[in-house]
């Protein structure tokens, strides 16, 4: 046995302290050998400290496309020749989208938009969507609109929106190398002035931007010193168009790596499958991740691309004998 | 629902989907794989970009030109 699932065994599964960026590094370099025993111990873990249950949440996009900003893996960029186009989801289509999520099980409903950040009407159409949405289906709404000032805080928290999204991306030394019309430090801020508000701080990234394994390693670090209640793990869907339209996709077992040195980073948090997973790990691979580190899983389609039925990842959880979380648990 | 790609007419596509080429030029296989986890982004009769908004459980695509089409 490595040492570092030795040192992981006692420090993590039996005290619940995440490691840290050297020892998630060592865990990211495991030989494939030794990537069963890995997954097994982030298993126990998970296990352990956060328990069966697996959350399921719902996304979809109030704005797609037209952003301003430059994030280099994001089809909805306005500054690259993606097919992407503009388009607003209307209140009636976003209450019928929460109904779609309630009806798989899903306790989490997250409004998307893509947007440097909110403005007046954006929120406008925050406020009564939310609204909307509490009126007729039972669900718990979060939010990623992206960077926030305090007042727009205070609203989505006069709304009641519980959790709010704003992934990092990226660690800080890869991040200028990803976006360049804003920093790692103003998304940083972001996600301060959202936990000081009592939301939930959901916070994650991709992997595969083109980052070496020690910045890997960072990243995993800087999220378990700003410790989330969750973070979704994404992997790069190279898009059409973007900067990052021809980098291959992460290798399956790069990917089973990573899930489970986050997981020994982070014992507590809500580890969510994200995008990516279909072309990364496929079926077998997706199985492997629910029983090596993730206690969460996005259903059905993303926001420009489709996902697996959710029925698929639900028949999967059933043989996995993994409750889904009930809306009571998350109350 | 209906992931239409003829249109009422009969007329076939000539314009691949997902990346706005001719499909004359070739099959584009990868292309079609792709397209199974993604909706469409152009109209395959006339080569527009649509306007596509995916949900949690399907999408919609819509051509100015020649409608709408649901998966």
């Amino acid at each position: 046995m490595p040492e570092i699932l030795d040192q992981a065994r006692t420090q993590v599964l039996g005290d619940g302290v995440g490691l840290d960026q050297a020892g998630v590094l060592a865990v990211l370099n495991l030989p494939d050998e030794h990537l069963p025993a890995a997954l097994q111990l982030a298993h126990e873990v998970r296990m352990r400290w956060c328990g069966p249950e697996v959350e399921v949440e719902g996304i979809v996009s109030l704005k797609t496309g037209g952003c301003p900003e430059d994030c280099h893996f994001c089809s909805q960029s306005g500054l690259f020749t993606s097919p992407v186009r503009s388009v607003w989801l209307d209140i009636p289509s976003l209450v019928e989208a929460a109904k779609q999520t309630a009806a798989t099980g899903a306790t989490e409903f997250c409004i998307v938009a893509a947007v440097r950040g909110p403005d007046a009407r954006l929120m406008k159409q925050m406020r009564e969507g939310v609204a909307a949405i509490k009126a007729e289906v039972d669900i718990q709404v979060a939010a990623s609109l992206g960077m926030l000032t305090q007042e727009q805080v205070d609203e989505l928290v006069d709304m009641g929106v519980h959790r709010y999204n704003h992934n990092l991306e990226t660690c800080r030394s890869y991040f200028p190398h990803v976006v360049t019309t804003h920093t790692w430090e103003e998304r940083w801020e972001t996600l301060r002035m959202v936990r000081d508000s009592g939301m939930e701080v959901c916070c994650g990234g991709i992997l595969g931007l083109g980052e070496s394994v020690e910045q890997r390693a960072e990243f995993a670090a800087q999220l378990a010193e700003l410790d989330p209640h969750e973070v979704p793990l994404n992997f790069l869907n190279p898009r059409p168009g973007t900067p990052l339209g021809d980098r291959p996709v992460v290798e399956g077992k790069d990917a089973l790596r990573a899930i489970a040195a986050f997981r020994l980073a982070m014992p507590r948090t809500i580890l969510r499958y994200a995008g990516g997973r279909e072309i990364t790990l496929g079926d077998l691979g997706t199985r492997d991740g629910l029983l090596g580190g993730i206690n969460a899983v996005i259903v059905g389609n993303y926001l420009t691309t489709l996902g697996r039925p959710a029925t698929e990842d639900l028949a999967l959880l059933e043989d996995l004998k993994m409750p889904v979380k009930a809306l009571s648990a998350t109350l | 629902m209906t992931d239409a790609v003829t249109r009422p007419d009969g007329a076939a596509p000539v314009w691949c989907d997902r990346c706005g080429e001719a499909t004359v030029d070739g099959p584009h296989e990868t292309c079609a794989r792709a397209r199974t986890l993604e909706p469409p982004r152009y109209c395959g009769h006339c080569r527009r970009r649509m306007k596509v908004q995916v949900l949690p459980v399907g999408w919609s695509a819509v051509c100015v030109a020649h409608g709408e089409i649901q998966g």
